[in-house]
């Protein structure tokens, strides 16, 4: 852990000296060598940090604070994608450098880090952000100052920047197709929607009432918002128990999460009485839950870390031997990990790390090594991606059930659905 | 409805309120001792809890790896495990800080504040930042339910014979021992306890230690109905300071009165209307007592 936000090998001024000059001696002598690696002053014509051998990146989540159980995940997921593409030969010849900035769980933090990253160091992307609130705060900043942003997480939607690709799903694509699958596969007819008091859940919810009830023709049969960080739930689970609802349709966050499900269970709501679908469950949630108090519900993601193909098993299998056996790997840690891959991508297909030749070739990008399954960048800079069901176990894993088998548009502005 | 599932859920209810009752009283006895006999603003509060809760993620993680045939059994040693711990951080945080700011109680909120954020940043380093989950054992888990449909949480039960115990000891340590005895002349007038031989900076520190001691207790028995986590604390601090200023700073009983008529409106009000909308009505109701009585439900006679 501590290695991770150690600074970069530091090296004397003369020893520096005495690199730099071999290394420009090794230039002008052997040209030949580089042939593949297309000359600086073509690749980068705006000043970003892009030098003969090396590109600089920023990284900008949360280490410290209440969000650094979250944001954890991502900030591995990202140095792992970086370090193997390094070991591939980096993008356009160039290594990736990191440098990691930690915006403490504090908006106002992020805004500032944000504009360090841009306007002192000037690196060629940003891969960061967890909370909409955190992504909100440097928005403005990534547009006026041209950067490029990388953000990982599942989210409400609402929301298009040339200067930001989306790597997690928009809400109508975690929520569409999974209460569709409830209708036809479960036979749900009759929905009970849960979720924390602010912008992700009450979206969420909303367009989940709009599909439930003008698409669907179900019943919303109640719909509750508690305040982040409210730990108790008694009351909330007597008032589902009269609704007796075919559905509960959850998007509680944090430690209220925890509370949530370990209450269900101490009420006698348990699986085999009760159908649950969430949105906000994963791997990392499952950690501080309790298999025991979630087995048998169902998660609304688009990736589970028991996904069965050789992306995946690769991806586990390297995170694993970089992180430990324990780790566990949830949805967001692994679009996490799709972005410095998405950005290498779109800078060789543009030739340039120029913010604005990265943005216009970033649609159309595919990826295949995607631990999920193939991936294509929409127009709109968010991900053709599938939906999933994963039923979870008493091990804290979910078994997936069912999954949708298109890719689904991504489509942060539905029609109908506002 | 059917008249027996309104009775069901009338009890359910009912015993809802009864439980997050003592769920509040338990994170705010602590600090209403510290609070109400020292004048120190434990800010530090919740991070105290949350030494509980790691104590007994630690020790289910123990049992779980050195033998298993103990898992059902652990909990009531670590509970105890987890007041000893709360106790001897509560001991040396007394001794290295609080002590030094007796005479500036505004900045004791400050220095424990500080105190706060550097045992959270040193939960996040020593267990990492994610969240864990200790293993309860099977008897802690799920519902006692004596009638179809009428199911009674047992962590519910559980924190609420906790929460009697405790209090029960409170009780007795503050009026029938001799530390309690120490403790309430000092409050009642520092200078003359001084003078009658009573030692008030070792009555302060046992004072403080024992508060932090109960404040373990409470994150020890929460684990079983809410996370364990660097910032789990941080969920509970608000509560405990309204429960013990609604009550009147000096007074248990008035700790008790307040956990009480809390809990009750909350509950009520979080099932007659969204939960979101309970808690403007639950605060708005402690503002406007608190406006109209200054000093609490129950204020201490103390010549000043």
């Amino acid at each position: 852990m501590t290695s991770m936000f150690a600074g970069p090998p530091r090296m004397s001024p003369r020893r520096h000296l005495l690199c730099s000059f071999l290394s420009a001696l090794l230039l002008a002598s052997a040209p030949a060598l580089h042939a593949e690696t297309p000359a600086t002053a073509k690749v980068n014509t705006t000043g970003l940090a892009v030098a003969d051998t090396e590109v600089t990146v920023g990284q900008l989540h949360s280490a410290t604070g209440t969000m650094a159980i979250s944001e954890t995940g991502s900030i591995q997921a990202e140095q792992l994608a970086i370090d193997q593409i390094n070991a591939a030969g980096g993008v356009l010849g160039r290594k990736i450098k990191v440098i990691k900035e930690d915006g403490a769980s504090d908006w106002p933090t992020f805004a500032e880090k944000a504009k360090k990253l841009l306007v002192n160091d000037h690196v060629a992307a940003v891969f960061g952000c967890w909370t909409s609130a955190s992504r909100k705060a440097v928005l403005p900043i990534f547009e006026k100052e041209n950067g490029m942003l990388y953000y990982p997480t599942f989210y409400e939607g609402l929301e298009q920047s040339k200067n930001v690709v989306y790597t997690g799903q928009e809400a109508t694509q975690q929520i569409l197709w999974s209460l569709d699958w409830a209708k036809k596969e479960k036979k749900a007819k009759s929905f009970f929607l849960v979720g924390s008091d602010y912008i992700w859940p009450r979206t969420s919810m909303k367009i989940a009432r709009k599909h439930i009830e003008n698409f669907q023709k179900g019943k919303v049969v109640g719909e509750e918002y508690y305040p982040l960080g409210n730990t108790n739930f008694n009351s909330l689970i007597n008032k589902i128990k009269i609704a007796k609802p075919d559905v509960i349709f959850a998007a509680v966050v944090g430690g209220s999460n925890v509370a949530f499900y370990k209450q269900l269970k101490a009420a006698g709501i348990t699986a085999d009485k009760q159908m649950l679908l969430t949105l906000s469950v994963t791997e990392d949630e499952a950690l501080g839950i309790g298999g025991e108090n979630l087995a048998g519900f169902f998660s609304s993601m688009k990736y589970f870390e028991s996904l069965d193909n050789d992306n995946n098993k690769k991806f586990v299998t390297a995170f694993k031997a970089k992180y430990g056996p324990k780790s566990v790997i949830g949805d967001v840690t692994q679009a996490a990990y799709l972005g410095p891959w998405i950005w290498k991508a779109a800078v060789e297909k543009a030739g340039s790390f120029d913010v604005d030749k990265v943005a216009a070739a970033t649609p159309g990008i595919e990826v295949k090594i995607a631990p999920e399954g193939y991936v294509k960048v929409h127009q709109n800079h968010h991900l053709w991606s599938r939906a999933r069901i994963g039923m979870a176990q008493a091990d804290g894993q979910f078994k997936v059930v069912a999954e949708s088998p298109e890719l689904i548009e991504p489509n942060p502005f539905p029609k109908g659905y506002q | 409805m059917s008249p027996s599932e309104l009775f069901n859920i009338v009890a359910m209810q009912g015993f809802a309120g009864l439980s997050l009752f003592s769920v509040l009283l338990l994170m705010g006895l602590g600090l209403a001792i510290i609070f109400g006999q020292m004048g120190v603003i434990n800010m530090a509060h919740g991070e105290f809890m949350t030494i509980g809760a790691y104590t007994i993620y630690l020790c289910s993680h123990l049992a779980e790896t050195f033998s298993p045939g103990l898992v059902p059994y652990y909990f009531p040693l670590a509970i105890l495990l987890a007041f000893v711990a709360a106790f001897a951080f509560g001991w040396l945080a007394e001794w290295l800080l609080i002590r030094h700011l007796y005479k500036r109680p505004l900045d004791t909120l400050l220095a424990t504040w500080g105190l706060s954020l550097g045992m959270q940043q040193g939960f996040r380093s020593t267990f990492g930042p994610k969240e864990v989950s200790p293993t309860l054992p099977d008897w802690l888990l799920g519902s006692w339910s004596p009638t179809d449909g009428l199911d009674i949480p047992i962590n519910g039960l559980f924190v609420m014979v906790i929460t009697l115990a405790v209090c029960a000891l409170v009780f007795l340590a503050m009026f029938r021992s001799r530390w309690g005895l120490r403790v309430r002349a000092t409050v009642a007038n520092r200078a003359m306890a001084n003078a009658t031989g009573i030692d008030t900076r070792r009555t302060d520190r046992l004072t403080y230690a024992i508060g932090c001691g109960i404040a373990g207790i409470a994150g020890a028995a929460f684990t079983t109905i809410g996370s364990t986590g660097p910032t789990s604390g941080s969920l509970y601090i608000v509560d405990a300071f309204l429960v013990v200023t609604f009550g009147g700073a000096a007074s248990l009983l008035g700790t008790i009165a307040s956990a009480f008529s809390i809990a009750q409106v909350q509950s009520i009000s979080e099932f007659f209307l969204t939960g979101s909308m309970a808690k403007v009505l639950t605060l708005s109701m402690i503002l406007v007592i608190l406006m109209m009585r200054p000093q609490g439900l129950f204020a201490s006679k103390v010549r000043r």
